[in-house]
């Protein structure tokens, strides 16, 4: 029954979320700091993670190709469609449910806790409007771009991992590359992403507006979101995959 | 004027509060007091609209709150300033941009005007040359008069304030208890301050309640609170052996 209620809850907190700003050059000023905030400062550990993931992906497809029959190009062909169907989207995904969601949760409780949100309240400001869609609207407009720089990353960090350990020549890699390059996979790849990027806004979100308590409450909260985020993400990448792929 | 009608709130079955009426004047302060637990802040919390009564009324100038219209209650809100125990600044913003705040999502104004403005209050509050400082730079009696700036930037008619001497030395308690008092009668703004300090009691209580178990126990005037027999105000107010002597010394010189 709890989980019921907190559903409800959720999508209650959702028809507040999504109404119109009060004051459009207040949430335009809102909307670019959670832009900066949620997008760019995540970019250096998006670039950090996708590179090496991407040559370690490498590196173990070409570990595992023993059988002197299976084509050296097929290290290519597993990085590119490892990194755009799964790693890109989801991984990057759960990482930026790690950092931006602790940030969201810790960021609205404290700020629940210590009244400010009262404020607001008192203020005739619709809190919810005010403090959770713009980071709604970035993370939704931000992630996707975030992705494909995973994606690209991702690939030449395989490169970079060939080029360094000799295990695969760039010929071979870059052909398998090449080969049976399928746009829609791309096009999957995005759509899982901004269903994603919507639950890493939302679901810490409503971990720290309704935050009861001091310090203590809202770091629980915060592991909570981030833990609830990751599973959502699971869960949505298997019934996502099930839909858009098969 | 707001006018409490027969008021009740209570939480899981628990009620807190427990048909309180009473009515506040413009122009003057009054202090709800009690002890911790009585239902002050819960009191306090109904009057701002943060929460809903259970039954009862409140209005303000005639008009029940929770018989507003959606505009009528978005003009309503303006008319309110509130101080929050622990001043409720927005860390991430600038004492300027936290008075400024309020202007910028309901006034129709330039930089300018606001700035104009915000610069008023500050002074008014006596902190000109904090424009630029964020919260945590400041003192407990700056954040309070940082907070002071914020609920009165939109010339409210409605000052409510939680506990506004709390965790302040004697002499800043004094200073903010004296500003309030002045911005009150200065702009004839409705006050009404939660309060535990009773130099605050004694100094600026125009009107007071008193709250015992959510329920309305007496109330008069800081004047009127030396005099009283009450059982429960005297065992509160006059807890302390200063406040004892100080009981007693008015009414040798009353007599």
């Amino acid at each position: 029954m709890a989980y019921l209620k907190h559903i409800g809850k959720y999508f209650m907190m959702l028809s507040q979320v999504f109404k119109r700003p009060q004051k459009g050059r207040v949430f335009k000023e809102a909307l670019f700091k959670e832009f900066d905030e949620l997008g760019i400062k995540s970019i250096g550990i998006v670039i950090f993670i996708s590179f090496f993931i991407g040559g370690v992906i490498a590196l173990q497809t070409a570990l595992n190709i023993e059988n002197p029959l299976i084509p050296k190009y097929l290290v290519g062909f597993a990085t590119k469609r490892s990194v755009i169907l799964e790693f890109a989207p989801t991984f990057c995904s759960i990482i930026l449910a790690g950092k931006v969601g602790s940030y969201i949760t810790s960021s609205i409780g404290s700020m629940r806790v210590s009244e400010q949100i009262d404020a607001l309240e008192v203020m005739g400001i619709n809190s919810l409007n005010y403090l959770v869609l713009p980071k709604v609207l970035a993370t939704v407009f931000f992630y996707p771009f975030l992705v494909v720089l995973a994606m690209f990353l991702g690939i030449f960090g395989g490169w970079v991992a060939g080029f360094t350990s000799s295990m695969f020549s760039e010929i071979d890699y870059t052909q398998g590359l090449q080969l049976d390059f399928n746009p829609f996979l791309v096009q999957y790849a995005i759509i899982k992403t901004l269903i994603f990027a919507f639950l890493i806004a939302t679901v810490p979100s409503y971990h720290g507006y309704y935050v009861k308590g001091g310090s203590i409450a809202v770091g629980k909260a915060s592991t909570q979101a981030v833990v609830w985020t990751i599973i959502l993400i699971v869960i949505s990448n298997y019934f996502l995959t099930q839909l858009l792929l098969t | 004027m707001i006018i409490v009608d027969k008021l009740y709130k209570g939480f899981n079955g628990i009620q807190v509060l427990k048909g309180i009426s009473t009515t506040f004047k413009p122009g003057k302060t009054s202090l709800i007091i009690g002890q911790s637990g009585s239902g002050k802040t819960v009191f306090l919390k109904s009057l701002i609209g943060l929460h809903t009564p259970e039954s009862g009324t409140i209005s303000f100038n005639g008009g029940i709150n929770t018989e507003f219209t959606t505009e009528q209650k978005r003009q309503w809100r303006q008319e309110i300033g509130m101080v929050f125990q622990g001043s409720a600044l927005f860390d991430s913003q600038t004492v300027q941009d936290n008075v400024m705040f309020p202007l910028k999502m309901f006034k129709k104004q330039s930089e300018e005007q606001m700035l104009e403005r915000v610069n008023f209050v500050l002074k008014r509050v006596n902190l000109e040359n904090s424009n630029f400082k964020f919260p945590a730079e400041l003192s407990g009696g700056m954040q309070k008069r940082v907070a002071i700036a914020r609920a009165i930037v939109m010339n409210p008619k409605y000052l409510f304030c939680d506990e506004p001497n709390s965790g302040l030395d004697p002499n800043t308690a004094i200073l903010i208890d004296n500003l309030i008092q002045e911005i009150t009668d200065e702009y004839k703004i409705t006050t009404v301050i939660n309060t535990h300090d009773m130099n605050s009691v004694m100094q600026i209580g125009d009107k007071i309640v008193f709250l015992k178990d959510g329920v309305k126990a007496w109330e008069g005037t800081n004047k009127e609170i030396f005099k009283t027999d009450n059982e429960a105000v005297v065992k509160f107010v006059y807890s302390s052996e200063l406040f004892k002597k100080v009981r007693l010394t008015y009414l040798n010189e009353t007599k």
